[in-house]
């Protein structure tokens, strides 16, 4: 939190940074068994570089989770172990393949197929086995219209459901945390963050993203407007023709549901540059998994998703 | 530098509220072609003349169903100069509780006053609340100009009205602006129908507004969040105590003293990742050290030894009541959370319910059912360190917690006590 720029004042960036240093700190003093999600992605990354400051010089004292669909991108995997490595954290990994095998959920195949809403039984199952109470997801509420709703504490009950229409109220900064045996709280310190807020961060802060972030040529088809990487994952309908353009992705999930755009920035400040002359939102663009219906999200999250 | 905003906006769906947002949100460029995209399949499906732009804050299913905002919606943009958070709130009486919980961190309240109807009891109930809940800025828009002629005689006649009702109460900084939302006028740029207007369109208030003098650097206030000793051979020695500033400033080498206990010492440093600093003001979450080994756990709270807080166990408390079901009831008793502490309370009394566009103080009152505002008599199990909300809103709320269902029932400002 450095240099003080100005008569007593914070910058939007270190104001937001305190704001989400305060809740992770709230977090690890009243819960027992807290755990943060992580994946690699952008935002997961300033959440436990987030995390990082806020028990410095102490280690983090929480676990990190990341939820496997299996159809990775390489490279997002290398950054996620050198940010655990780095950090000396514990990095659980809860693999949807399990829940494929076991016979818990099924997958779908064909194209258009994705191990995305899959996640949400493999989740709320290493929550169970794992007993964790509080949960730290990477979503802000600019992202999409359920999450601009969504308590920063927010709850959720046995079965791991969330519901919009029973949310706790949320007023300054004093958040209840409070939850019977079996129900837990998700956590979500980048709920005030926009997309630019992120990007200007990591600039900021010069934290280490995956290079798939920045562009890059790589061979892609175009479905339902979007450009999607082809991978051994991504099954291509009939007609789908391959072709190689210059593309930086600007999410980063399950690879057969995030689409990448065209893009010429190969450095952050062209990036950040990039995403503030934007007119497309980052789900709207890049997600195939937003695209199911006008309440996708809601009626994802109300089962326990993300 | 880019600063940060918050403004609460209250309202219902025919006042304009929306079209405000949105066109703030579309002439800022913070709505996204997609998002208008969608909003404006959905208009058409549902057979409206015009893209509804309450399509954008109303994202849950039964909202869009219904028609209605149900809950408080955040929304981002950013203009060179600043970032802004709004709160967005429903307006009606039965989501008092909405508005309270998107006022409680506000900078500002935006409130909206329709040129051909006046002030209206919405515009009272937004303001008092705005004011009970400590928002230093109220911000009344007088919109639809358009429809009253672009008339001065008019805006000056609610200018006046709304002007005589805020008299009777705190109000510390009101401002009128002429606009229309539905046209543009005074939303982003100047307008050209109202030339008997000086001051600023809205966006150029909002960017220029100068809020930091509004938190309260006097009393200096900092409740320890989290006690932290690395388990490193390198740090051994190192006990640090983790909080966000509440108010106040904080400086290496201030002699502190830590309530409750009242054990006293001096600061050694001020730890951030980023290395240390040699202040610490309201808002900043640091780690202090201190010369001293004292036993300081979270809860406790250091200040400065000539400006200490209140300690007490017998709160005075406006209350706003937030649970669906049970009533507040004298003799009931909650869980208590304020700055970091948690505690026991039982109420001892309600004082009185406030009709909150009446002002009218109902003494016989004995309950506060939802969406009720009150003043309330409380006792808890330990004393809490805290000052009066209207000069320190970080150290003079709390929340009240049902003990068995855990949810958020009431929301709390403290009061000095009558000595």
């Amino acid at each position: 939190m450095g240099a003080v720029t100005g008569p007593l004042e914070l910058s939007n960036l270190k104001a937001l940074e305190a704001e989400s240093v305060h809740i992770l700190r709230e977090v690890a003093a009243e819960f027992d068994r807290p755990v943060l999600l992580f994946s690699g992605g952008k935002d997961s990354i300033v959440m436990l570089h987030l995390a990082a400051k806020a028990f410095w010089p102490a280690a983090i004292p929480f676990p990190v989770l990341h939820v496997d669909t299996g159809h990775n991108f390489e490279e997002v995997l290398e950054t996620r172990d050198r940010w655990t490595e780095r950090l000396g954290l514990q990095l659980l990994v809860a693999s949807v393949q399990d829940d494929i095998d076991a016979g818990r959920v099924k997958e779908r195949t064909g194209p258009g197929a994705s191990r995305n809403p899959l996640q949400t039984t493999t989740l709320l199952r290493a929550i169970r086995e794992q007993r964790f109470d509080a949960v730290f997801g990477g979503a802000r509420r600019d992202e999409e219209k359920a999450r601009a709703k969504e308590r920063v504490f927010s709850f959720r009950d046995e079965f791991g459901q969330w519901d919009p229409k029973t949310q706790r109220p949320e007023l300054w900064s004093l958040y209840n945390g409070r939850h019977h045996q079996g129900e837990h709280i998700r956590v979500f310190p980048l709920s005030n963050w926009t997309e630019l807020d992120i990007w200007q961060y990591i600039e900021a802060e010069r934290l280490e993203i995956p290079p798939i972030y920045y562009a890059h040529h790589r061979e892609v088809v175009v479905r339902d407007g979007m450009l999607l990487a082809v991978s051994p994952y991504l099954a291509l309908a009939e007609g789908e023709q391959p072709f190689v353009a210059q593309v930086r992705f600007r999410t980063v999930g399950d690879a057969t549901c995030t689409g990448c755009v065209e893009s010429a920035a190969v450095t952050i400040d062209e990036v950040v540059a990039e995403v503030a002359a934007t007119r497309r939102t980052e789900r709207g663009a890049t997600r195939a998994d937003d695209r199911i219906s006008e309440t996708g999200m809601e009626d994802r999250k109300r089962e326990g998703y993300f | 530098m880019q600063r940060l905003l918050r403004l609460a906006t209250a309202g219902s769906v025919d006042d304009g509220k929306s079209t405000l947002i949105g066109r703030l949100l579309y002439d800022s460029k913070a709505i996204f072609e997609d998002q208008l995209e969608s909003i404006e399949r959905t208009s058409r499906d549902k057979g409206d003349e015009y893209t509804n732009l309450a399509l954008l804050t109303d994202g849950l299913r039964a909202e869009r169903e219904q028609g209605i905002t149900i809950d408080v919606a955040y929304r981002y943009f950013a203009t060179p100069k600043r970032k802004f958070i709004i709160a967005d709130t429903p307006g009606h009486v039965q989501y008092t509780r909405n508005m309270v919980t998107g006022a409680s961190t506000a900078d500002l309240a935006l409130i909206l006053i329709d040129a051909r109807k006046g002030v209206l009891e919405q515009s009272r109930r937004h303001a008092l609340l705005s004011t009970i809940l400590g928002i230093p800025h109220l911000v009344a828009c007088v919109n639809k100009m358009d429809l009253v002629d672009y008339s001065v005689s008019h805006f000056e006649a609610i200018r006046e009205e709304f002007s005589n009702f805020v008299a009777r109460q705190d109000v510390r900084d009101l401002t009128f602006i002429p606009i229309s939302a539905l046209h543009g006028d005074n939303v982003v740029t100047r307008s050209p129908n109202m030339s008997w207007y000086e001051g600023p369109p809205l966006l150029a208030y909002l960017e220029d507004l100068h809020i930091a003098s509004d938190r309260n650097l006097t009393d200096a206030r900092f409740p320890v969040q989290y006690v932290v000793r690395p388990q490193a051979r390198d740090w051994h020695d190192y006990r640090g105590y983790a909080g966000t500033v509440a108010s106040g400033v904080f400086r290496a080498g201030d002699d502190v003293v830590v309530l409750p206990s009242g054990m006293a010492s001096t600061i050694r440093s001020i730890d951030t990742y980023d290395g240390p600093v040699a202040e610490a003001f309201a808002s900043m979450a640091v780690v202090i050290t201190l010369d001293d080994d004292i036993d300081i756990s979270r809860g406790d709270m250091m200040v400065r030894p000539t400006n200490r807080p209140v300690v007490g166990q017998d709160l005075d408390a406006t209350i706003c009541w937030m649970d669906d079901g049970a009533a507040l009831e004298t003799g009931a008793t909650y869980l208590l959370k304020h700055t970091t502490r948690a505690v026991k309370a039982v109420v001892k009394a309600v004082n009185y319910r406030l009709d909150i566009v009446t002002l009218h103080r109902d003494q016989t009152a004995e309950s506060l059912r939802l969406n009720e505002i009150g003043r309330v008599t409380l006792r808890t199990t330990e004393p809490l360190l805290y000052d009066e909300y209207q000069m320190n809103r970080a150290t003079g709320s709390f929340i009240l917690i049902d003990p068995h269902s855990y949810s958020t029932v009431g929301a709390g400002m403290l009061r000095r006590p009558q000595s």
